[in-house]
């Protein structure tokens, strides 16, 4: 029962901690707004949502580690941390900065409304299983 | 927890951003001063922002490298009357730009007011992270 209400929750969770992830991402770019040869970026959400959630099957991940000299297990990447791409630039700065804010805004909203619809989704996930536990009480 | 790097990252910006207020402040506050402790006349301070990395998984943030000074010379003004006048009448003045650095805050202010509104979403959501559990 526990793996499958884990497999329930799953899909949300990942949405959920890749869009946290990339909400992140994109207030780095915002917050470098004036700074001189940043260059923005961003990653391709499907494409990142879609490998987490295949893999994760296979329980890949990097391991915390202290020290430097802390060994990885071989072959795996955070999934949750999917490799960042810079930005085609629209407007060449002089300074060398590439962010755009009017693209790095839209996409923070984007971002931040989708968060909230993954957070809905999961609550009615929540009820509709609570709904299930407790009608067995009454 | 990424949304919570999301504070700490928006935070840098906004310190960076207020610390450019403050020099724009200095430089205005100092346009008309011809003489400072050093006998010379006031020069522009402007800050040098470098992107920083913040918090384990890879969020950049921004940090004040160094607050340099405008090196372009001095603005000459005619003023015989002036005691530090040199020898053609001419007292070398600050070289603030003021056009140049009420922009400068426009910019400063406006950038601050983004990423207080970032700051601002990342509270939003992580409140309604935390409701969850009482959905």
């Amino acid at each position: 029962m526990m793996s499958s209400l884990d497999s329930y929750f799953q899909t949300q969770e990942t949405a959920m901690k890749l869009r946290g992830y990339r909400q992140e991402v994109l207030s780095s770019n915002i917050a470098n707004g004036d700074t001189p040869q940043y260059k923005a970026r961003d990653f391709d959400f499907s494409t990142a949502f879609k490998s987490a959630l295949s893999a994760s099957q296979v329980n890949a991940g990097t391991l915390a580690a202290t020290d430097a000299r802390h060994l990885q297990p071989q072959g795996t990447t955070d999934l949750f941390a999917p490799q960042l791409q810079y930005r085609s630039e629209v407007q060449p700065s002089i300074d060398g900065n590439t962010v755009d804010m009017n693209t790095e805004m839209r996409d923070f909203a984007d971002n931040t409304l989708r968060y909230e619809a993954s957070i809905t989704f999961m609550q009615n996930r929540m009820s509709t299983m609570r709904t299930a536990l407790t009608s067995a009480s009454s | 927890m990424s949304l919570f790097s999301t504070f700490d990252i928006s935070a840098s910006a906004m310190q960076a951003q207020s610390m450019r207020l403050n020099t724009v402040a200095s430089n205005l506050a100092n346009a008309e001063s011809a003489t400072s402790s050093n006998g010379q006349p006031y020069r522009a301070k402007q800050v040098v922002f470098q992107a920083t990395p913040i918090g384990p998984a890879g969020g950049v943030g921004v940090k004040v490298a160094q607050v340099v000074e405008d090196q372009t010379p001095p603005r000459l003004m005619y003023d015989p009357h002036n005691p530090v006048a040199d020898a053609n009448g001419y007292v070398a003045m600050p070289n603030v730009n003021v056009v140049e650095e009420m922009t400068n805050m426009l910019s400063a202010s406006r950038s601050y007011q983004t990423n207080a509104d970032v700051m601002n979403t990342a509270k939003t959501l992580l409140q309604r992270t935390l409701q969850l559990a009482t959905a």
